[in-house]
């Protein structure tokens, strides 16, 4: 990852002295191990400043033509190759952008002691996000591999920090299983798309010419290590644990952009390395997509703790990523270019804005348990008047990830739902009726979503405090602001800026072989993805007349009446007597989805009896998944390891006659 | 030409903002009507509305921000969402800002505020009422887009007024799929604008309101807006449901004679529609709280319908 000096004139080699320079602010971290001040005074500003570096680098790129380099790093003559094109420059700019918010509230957030020293943190943390980088920039199986177990390690690492809590512990290593179970499935696939040639270069398994077998495996190979890391149902069972478990900068950083590298990783496979793609290869993402999104957001919205609420919806949004991905698939396969690049442009620009609205909320929700101590959001409420930085901020988040125009989630749902609109014009008849269904399913998880997103921040920042002890909550403190506000201020300006926004990422379009559809020709005001008359949507004019109106009102009713307020205690129909305890819990909110959506969840409840003194009501809600697939296979595979553990037996005799025979067989072979 | 379509577009908003308490009061006269009631006064809605403004408001102390603003922002969105459905004239200079889809998303803007400020002072009905309402969103919402999505099929466009232009110009013909979507859409929206099988704007009995429930905290000019906007809401719903399946009489650009005509139309439509609702009001009972999730998808189920009959006959 080091460029040469003197070279430093390409935007690659400029990536990679970038990504250089991540792995640096790293070791640094390491000359005061235990100085928290060090690594947060001086240490994460540094690193946001190279992401912000990274971001306005990628972002200028992203006009340029691709570029290809051999580095002189890695094994004997096997050098790393990297590459970037614009799929590479529209990643490295989510990466980039985000890590500058993200390392910015970090510096605020990590004060006290998080159980690993502050230098060690300091090294993971900036080695995730140079491994991330360099997953995008990598060229070859090699380099990818590398960069891609560095960051499930240090991401590990990091999950892990408060290592003294045996949550935490457990979290941590279903995490590392199921992101190295996903690995080994990604691995298989560069095996089987190299295509016989035995070169991992990229370019290699461009050119290879697979078999419409080996094509498909290595295309189902690579959905199941990347949905692994990505957190497809049912592969998501990681997510919800390490999330929570994780120190909120580090939750953010895994929602927001690395859940994205695994989006890249699909795309860059599907689209580009194996090439001519089948369109019924589409319904593999697209159906498991869509499940992941309604299961995603059922789940979300029946959780209690903060945390893992977030982790859900993530599930969720990876559900609606690949199901763009899919269509795009299916759209390119049936050879519809147009439609293609608009379910791509889709799922690019969903990436960016979940990104943002996710990295969002994880801080803020950081920021509360950091002045409250709590996650459960049954013990919060009321904060949006203790701390109404974080709150205020929050709810940009909650309503951009609610889909709600005019910010920045309703612009993808809304180029998504275009996509599948006209997704009857594909001429097979069955996958016809079928898509519309789909979009039906996508509206739904929508719609949820804001359901949840109601939830999240009405629990937890309105109403009244549902505990004594959050009256003295303290809002965040300066740096913390700084991170929350530039990621909110992505997420307005993604929603008011698409027609600027895209034109842009049309790029990619070409980079994947997708042709090179020029957009229709609209005011710059105005996002026309297909053709005017068809289909259209302004958020600046959708912005400009919501507030003229709302300011008119203001100005008409305050001159024409009176502004007169009177402050006094809830109404409540006048029965008097409110307390914090009669508002609705998490629980209680979620209880109509869990009453709707009952087969979905493996519930346990304890209901109180009639005679009870002390009446106590519990909901336990678990994922079926756990029940029905990983404990069975867990057993299986402990029952195979008992199976094979019959042959140590402890004793050496019995050793010396392992060898004994083996070196009978091995004889018999020879002769 | 311009002229007019500017012209045309201010014409629908104030006529939307001056004719929604009327409509409202229209559908309470013909429900008093159906069941043997002597109804109050037409204008009613608007001495409410007036005496509201004067009054001074009351807030709870513990009240935010966001509690005080939210019923600017409902109204807002509303009086938007009126100037992009073609009610009179289908050339509307704003409708580019919002396509139907955008719509449903400009609604669920108006759902979600208003459950936020629900749940802003923190009392027992306002979170139920929060509560309620966006479980009724969730599930009408996807019937709804469905409905939208039929539409938009037949005349391959998500943008409202082309769809309108398209259905009221083309030769008469029949499309069975309109006619489930139809019934879809009617189902949407008794469900949406808290009439009778889900809701009861007459009740303020906590177990079976919800709309209300989420209105109990405000007064004054807040409460006002509220209600304007809830006016709106519905006179919103119907003139979508007059763009989609009865589209005609809407001035599709001809001028300025066409544009006058399209008035008493619309009174005509606006009239018909009051009374319809009034009947099915009065003919059902309201339904408990959790058949609503059955009702709605039984909507989905006919907007689905709909579509694969579109599908299948291409009709």
């Amino acid at each position: 990852m080091i460029a040469a000096p003197s070279a430093l004139d390409t935007p690659l080699d400029l990536a990679l002295a970038l990504l250089g320079a991540w792995v640096l602010i790293g070791l640094a971290c390491l000359l005061r191990p235990g100085d928290a001040r060090w690594l947060c005074r001086v240490m994460f500003p540094a690193g946001a400043a190279v992401g912000a570096a990274l971001a306005l680098l990628a972002a200028v790129s992203l006009q340029l033509p691709a570029q290809q380099q051999v580095l002189p790093l890695g094994l004997p003559d096997l050098p790393l190759h990297v590459r970037r094109d614009a799929l590479t420059d529209v990643f490295l700019l989510l990466l980039g952008a985000c890590s500058v918010g993200i390392s910015l509230f970090a510096s605020g957030y990590f004060r006290r002691d998080q159980g690993a020293p502050p230098g060690l943190v300091g090294l993971q943390y900036h080695l995730f996000l140079a491994s991330m980088g360099f997953v995008l920039l990598a060229d070859d199986a090699y380099g990818f591999m590398l960069a891609w177990e560095t960051m499930a390690l240090s991401s590990y690492f990091l999950v892990t920090t408060d290592h003294r809590v045996e949550a935490t512990r457990e979290a941590g290593f279903l995490y590392l299983l199921i992101a190295h179970v996903g690995a080994i499935a990604i691995l298989l696939s560069f095996g089987v798309m190299q295509g016989g040639s035995w070169r991992f270069t990229f370019d290699a398994m461009r050119a290879a010419q697979l078999s419409p077998g080996w094509a498909a495996a290595a295309f189902l190979l690579a959905l199941f290590g990347f949905g692994a890391k990505a957190g497809l149902v049912p592969l998501h069972v990681w997510l919800p644990e390490a999330h929570p478990a994780a120190p909120s900068p580090v939750s953010a950083l895994m929602s927001g952009v690395m859940l994205k590298t695994a989006l890249y990783g699909m795309l860059r496979v599907a689209f580009d390395l194996i090439g001519d793609a089948r369109w019924w290869w589409g319904l593999a993402p697209l159906s498991m997509g869509l499940f992941s999104a309604v299961y995603g957001v059922v789940f979300a919205a029946a959780q209690s703790d903060m945390k893992r609420l977030l982790a859900y919806s993530s599930i969720e949004n990876i559900g609606i990523l690949f199901t763009g991905l899919g269509l795009a698939l299916v759209f390119q396969g049936v050879g519809m270019s147009a439609l293609a690049t608009l379910a791509l442009l889709a799922v690019l620009y969903h990436a960016l804005n979940h990104a943002f609205m996710k990295s969002l909320l994880f801080l803020a929700s950081g920021a509360v348990l950091h002045a409250t101590g709590e996650r459960n959001m049954g013990r919060l409420g009321g904060l949006i008047h203790r701390m109404p930085w974080v709150a205020w901020s929050a709810l940009i988040g909650a309503l951009a990830l609610a889909g709600l125009p005019p910010l920045n989630g309703f612009v993808s749902e809304w180029l998504l739902l275009q996509a599948f609109l006209f997704a009857p014009q594909v001429p097979r008849t069955f996958v016809n009726m079928l898509l519309p269904m789909g979009a039906a399913l996508l509206v739904m998880a929508a719609a949820l979503a804001a359901y949840v997103m109601v939830k999240f921040f009405g629990v937890v920042f309105l109403g009244q405090p549902r505990a004594a002890s959050l009256r003295d909550a303290h809002d965040a403190g300066p740096m913390e602001r700084l991170g929350l506000w530039w990621l909110a201020a992505g997420c307005v300006l993604l929603g008011l800026l698409p027609a600027q926004i895209l034109p842009a990422l049309r790029r990619v379009s070409a980079a994947l072989h997708l042709g090179t559809a020029a957009p229709a020709a609209a005011p710059w005001w105005s996002l026309v993805p297909l053709a005017d008359r068809q289909a259209s949507y302004s958020p600046l004019v959708f912005l400009a007349s919501v507030a003229a109106v709302v300011s008119l009102t203001i100005l008409v009713v305050r001159t024409l009446y009176h502004r007169r307020v009177r402050r006094t205690a809830a109404w409540d129909c006048g029965f008097g007597g409110l307390t914090a305890r009669m508002q609705d819990t998490a629980e209680g909110f979620g209880q109509p989805i869990r009453h709707i959506f009952q087969p979905f969840f493996a519930m346990r409840r304890e209901l109180p009896s009639a005679f009870d003194t002390a009446p106590r009501y519990r909901v336990w809600i678990g994922d079926r998944w756990w029940r029905g697939l990983y404990l069975p296979l867990g057993g299986a595979v402990r029952g195979l390891a008992n199976a094979v553990a019959w042959l140590q037996q402890g004793r050496i005799a019995v050793y010396l006659l392992y060898s004994f025979v083996t070196l009978l067989m091995l004889l018999a072979c020879v002769l | 030409m311009k002229a007019i379509e500017w012209f045309t577009q201010v014409l629908e908003v104030l006529a939307a903002l001056a004719a929604a308490p009327l409509f409202l009061a229209w559908v309470n006269q013909c429900r008093a009507w159906l069941s043997n009631r002597s109804a109050p006064s037409l204008l009613q809605p608007y001495r409410g509305i007036r005496k509201l403004f004067y009054k001074d408001a009351v807030l709870a102390t513990n009240a935010s921000a966001l509690f005080r603003i939210a019923p600017y922002i409902v109204f807002g969105t509303m009086v938007l969402a009126a100037a992009v459905i073609p009610s009179m004239g289908t050339r509307l200079p704003f409708t580019s800002a919002a396509d139907a889809i955008a719509l449903v998303g400009l609604l669920a803007t108006a759902r979600v505020f208003l459950s936020l400020a629900a749940m802003d002072v923190g009392t027992a009905f306002g979170t139920l009422g929060a509560r309620r309402e966006m479980m009724v969103g969730f599930l009408a919402e996807p019937a709804l887009l469905m409905v939208i999505f039929v539409a938009s099929l037949i005349c391959s466009t998500t943008a409202l007024p082309a769809i309108t232009e398209h259905l009221a110009t083309e030769s008469l013909a029949l499309y069975p799929s309109l006619a489930f979507t139809a019934v879809a859409f009617t189902m949407v929206l008794l469900a949406e604008n808290a009439r009778i099988p889900v809701d009861n704007p007459a009740t303020h009995l906590e177990l079976t309101m919800i709309h209300e429930a989420m209105l109990l905290e405000y007064s004054a000019r807040h409460l006002a807006l509220m209600e304007w906007a809830a006016a709106l809401k519905l006179f919103n719903y119907a003139c979508i449901g007059f763009a989609l399946f009865l589209p005609w009489g809407v001035s599709v650009g001809q001028g300025p004679l066409a544009l006058i005509a399209s008035v008493p139309i619309l009174a005509l439509k606006l009239a018909l529609a009051g009374g319809g609702l009034a009947l099915i009001e009065t003919l059902s009972a309201k339904l408990r709280v959790f058949r609503a999730p059955e009702f709605l998808a039984t909507a989905f189920l006919f907007a689905v319908l709909g579509l694969l009959v579109h599908l299948l006959l291409r009709a």
